[in-house]
């Protein structure tokens, strides 16, 4: 390992360092785990007691024959390492010199869209899996739909098992080609295409000298250097409350984690769905406060922070509700567009109550109906009544209570929820808001009062003639 | 203003944990922090005060001791309990005490599943606990990377690793019925190496067995371990020799193993840690009795 001799030095470079979320798509036979096993050996995260666990059940179920199944260090429960295939979501971990790295690994089995829809939900990157031999397959197809249903915007093309296609440049191209008129075809727009052998480790942790007509960067570094920062744009400050925090009559604190943007003290806010306004009194940051200081505030706070904010005016905030930005408002309604994806056995009926949990809000909605059911094999849209196990669909959403609601597209934390069987308590879907459905477009703030059409073209010609007066917009 | 500001992987996973912990003070009646007193619970608290700062963590802490904890660990228990102010509940399962378990006589097996797993099950039912906040890390053992942060359990605190509810984005789902519990783990992503790092930038406490000093040990069970106090069998007792040791993890102190060490300060672990080539939890029994014996103290509601 670098630089360890001075470990201060060491500590130093490492405080700084910034963290990427990953998902790995494949198929049982992609060599997916045996892909991760190989990450976190080569990059030292498997220590010598693990190996030699692997190594000692590699001949009780391993499948490599002589070589020690990589995959065995990454197969975490009983019955999977039985089955020998992944039947659940696990999360691993590494570090580089850069970056800490978060692995959600998945299965690529069909019932199991579900797990790949959770890992890719946290995601920042995706790596989508190919067999050299076979190309692109109906899960190549699969897999990139959800990836991209989820929103990530990098996706790395691992063309595996290029050992047993001589390392073909030919047969690269051909995927890559075809590849790209997938993503072409679905919208993805940051495609980084690689060609290894995760069983030898060729274009994983170093560059192969069996491929040298690649000129790109070996996986690691790849992952290593992409740059995934998004601009905080400041405008779209979104904040969840997500606990009232009132230990005495002095203090009244609304906690929660940043969405979206950025505040300041003395920022005008409004509190959705409610619409008062006040301004922002005090920011505490959690991260900053210490034990001798229990008291830190801050002036300027941005995603994704985890803060307390103070109010000028005692105004009546509780958890569920949305602290934005007054000069930016969201959309507020109780009927939304959404994508869904149903994840329990139990079948979806139109008009059955559930809680929806969307950021810290917990509202009762139902779906009004379904607009189509997208099959993620072939892309095509049919017309159904109920929603089984892993179906996708477009449905409107009917909520009690109106919330404010961004799409998905524009903000992951604040365009997602989940579904929760009110019997069961399971999480029995997951669902990704596409907009406000448009009759119901215009009843936004609820308590907003009427602008006659004379009073709107007197604000209009405030804001165009005398812009220094920041007078709102109504 | 338009800005790139990205936070450290460190602060990141700060906000996180602060996040879920706020999420579980919110949702759940009468949520509950274990307290184990090592490194990790030490980071649990650091944050816990910070989640709530400038007030107390709305919620007790709750400490199972087996009654074989070094007796360090119990005073600096105590100690950070009256620093800090939390609130803080013991339990031992007075059956086991009655029984006199001891790991020397009736194995680690035993001693933990009735010291631990039984007493912890004890403390949850006494104190009818929604949500249970524990300091496990996925990177701690295979079966742990597949579960949950917000992990459901039946009435009787059992998990079951086929049936987990799917968890997406950072939306937790803290529905339950009475009788039902959660286990919520808010530093699931944290790997070794990121707590302490963490400890070292934070200057957050811990106890000094985790730094190298000369301590008495003998071998037992392929381990050192460290004379702790008279109960340790005279047999045993006479081997003792001197020698400079820490501890990776700490637990009962005859099922955790000591290393030879020199790290006396918090970069010279990092460094240690850094170069080792064996995991975590190498150094403890209760994991090796049996091939995916974690899976199973797991599935019997053991944390």
């Amino acid at each position: 390992m670098l630089g360890i001799n001075n470990i201060e030095e060491y500590l130093k470079a490492h405080e700084n360092k910034d963290m990427l979320r990953f998902l790995t798509c494949g198929s049982v036979d992609d060599g997916k785990s045996t892909l991760i096993g190989r990450m976190l050996y080569d990059s030292k995260m498997i220590f010598d007691d693990q190996l030699s666990a692997a190594e000692s059940e590699s001949k009780k179920y391993g499948t490599t024959g002589e070589k020690i199944d990589m995959a065995l260090l990454v197969d975490g429960l009983q019955s999977e390492r039985e089955q020998g295939i992944t039947i659940d979501v696990a999360y691993r971990f590494f570090a580089t010199q850069n970056r800490k790295f978060i692995i959600a690994d998945t299965p690529g089995h069909e019932q199991y869209t579900r797990n790949m829809v959770t890992g890719a939900s946290t995601a920042d990157v995706a790596i989508v899996l190919i067999d050299a031999r076979k190309g692109i397959l109906t899960q190549t197809k699969r897999h990139s739909f959800i990836v991209n249903l989820l929103g990530i915007e990098h996706v790395v093309v691992a063309i595996n098992k290029m050992d047993l296609v001589d390392f073909s440049e030919d047969t690269y191209n051909k995927i890559k080609q075809s590849y790209d008129h997938l993503a072409d075809q679905l919208g993805i727009k940051n495609r980084y295409y690689i060609p290894l052998s995760a069983l030898d480790g060729d274009n994983v942790v170093d560059k192969s000298i069996k491929t040298p007509w690649y000129d790109g960067k070996p996986l690691l570094g790849l992952l290593d250097s992409m740059d995934i920062s998004k601009e905080i744009k400041a405008e779209n400050f979104r904040f969840p409350v997500q606990y009232v925090n009132r230990p005495n009559l002095d203090f009244r604190g609304f906690c929660g984690t940043i969405s979206s943007g950025s505040v300041q003290v003395g920022d005008e806010i409004t509190v959705l769905p409610s619409g008062k306004t006040t301004k922002v009194k005090s920011i505490i940051n959690a991260g900053d406060t210490t034990e001798a200081n229990r008291n830190t505030t801050t002036n300027y706070a941005y995603a994704p922070m985890a803060i307390t904010i103070t109010t000028e005016d005692e105004v009546d905030i509780s958890r569920g509700d949305m602290i934005v930005h007054t000069k930016n408002l969201p959309k507020v309604s109780n009927s939304l567009k959404v994508m869904l994806v149903w994840m329990d056995e139990k079948p979806m009926n139109i008009g059955r109550t559930y809680d929806i949990k969307r950021a810290t809000s917990v509202i009762t909605g139902s779906f009004e109906h379904i607009n189509y059911k997208i099959d993620v094999n072939s892309y095509e849209r049919t017309q159904v009544d109920t929603l089984e196990l892993n179906d996708i669909s477009s449905c409107k959403m009917l909520l009690t209570r109106p919330i404010a609601a961004d799409s998905y597209k524009e903000n992951k934390e604040t365009g997602s929820f989940i579904v929760v069987d009110r019997i069961s308590n399971n999480t029995v879907g997951a669902g990704m808001i596409v907009g406000v459905t448009k009759r119901d477009e215009d009843k936004t703030l609820s308590n907003h009062r009427e602008y006659t059409k004379a009073e709107t073209a007197l604000n209009q010609y405030i804001r165009d003639n005398f812009p220094e007066w920041d007078c709102k917009e109504v | 203003m338009i800005t790139n500001a990205r936070l450290t992987h460190l602060k990141q996973l700060e906000a996180e944990s602060i996040h879920i912990l706020r999420e579980v003070a919110a949702e759940f009646r009468n949520p509950v922090m274990m307290y184990s007193v090592g490194k990790d619970s030490s980071v649990m608290l650091h944050l816990a005060m910070k989640a709530f700062a400038p007030a107390k963590p709305p919620f007790k802490f709750l400490h199972v001791d087996t009654l074989w904890k070094f007796h360090e660990m119990i005073e600096f228990r105590d100690q950070r309990a009256k620093d800090l102010g939390f609130d803080l509940v013991v339990h031992s399962n007075p059956e086991g005490v009655e029984m006199g378990i001891s790991p020397f006589v009736h194995g680690s097996k035993v001693h933990t599943d009735i010291m631990k797993t039984q007493g912890l099950k004890q403390a949850l039912d006494a104190g009818g606990y929604d949500a249970v906040i524990g300091g496990a890390r996925r990177d701690e053992e295979k079966s742990r990377a597949k579960e949950r942060i917000f992990s459901f359990r039946d009435k009787y605190h059992r998990w079951d690793p086929k049936n987990q509810r799917p968890e997406l984005w950072n939306i937790y789902n803290t529905a339950i019925q009475k009788g039902e519990s959660v286990r919520v783990f808010p530093i699931s992503n944290w790997t070794e190496l990121d707590v302490w790092q963490y400890i070292y930038l934070e200057s957050i406490q811990i106890p000094s067995l985790y730094f190298a000093k000369e301590r008495s040990v003998v071998e037992y069970e392929g381990t050192k371990i460290v004379v702790d106090d008279e109960r340790m069998p005279e047999e045993l007792k006479k081997t003792a020799k001197n020698e400079m040791v820490r501890f990776r993890t700490l637990g009962c102190y005859p099922l955790t193993g000591a290393i030879k060490s020199t790290a006396t300060t918090l970069p010279e672990i990092i460094k240690e840690m850094l170069l080792s080539t064996s995991s975590e939890r190498e150094g403890r029994l209760i994991d090796k009795d049996q091939e995916g014996a974690m899976e199973l103290k797991k599935i019997e509601g053991y944390f």
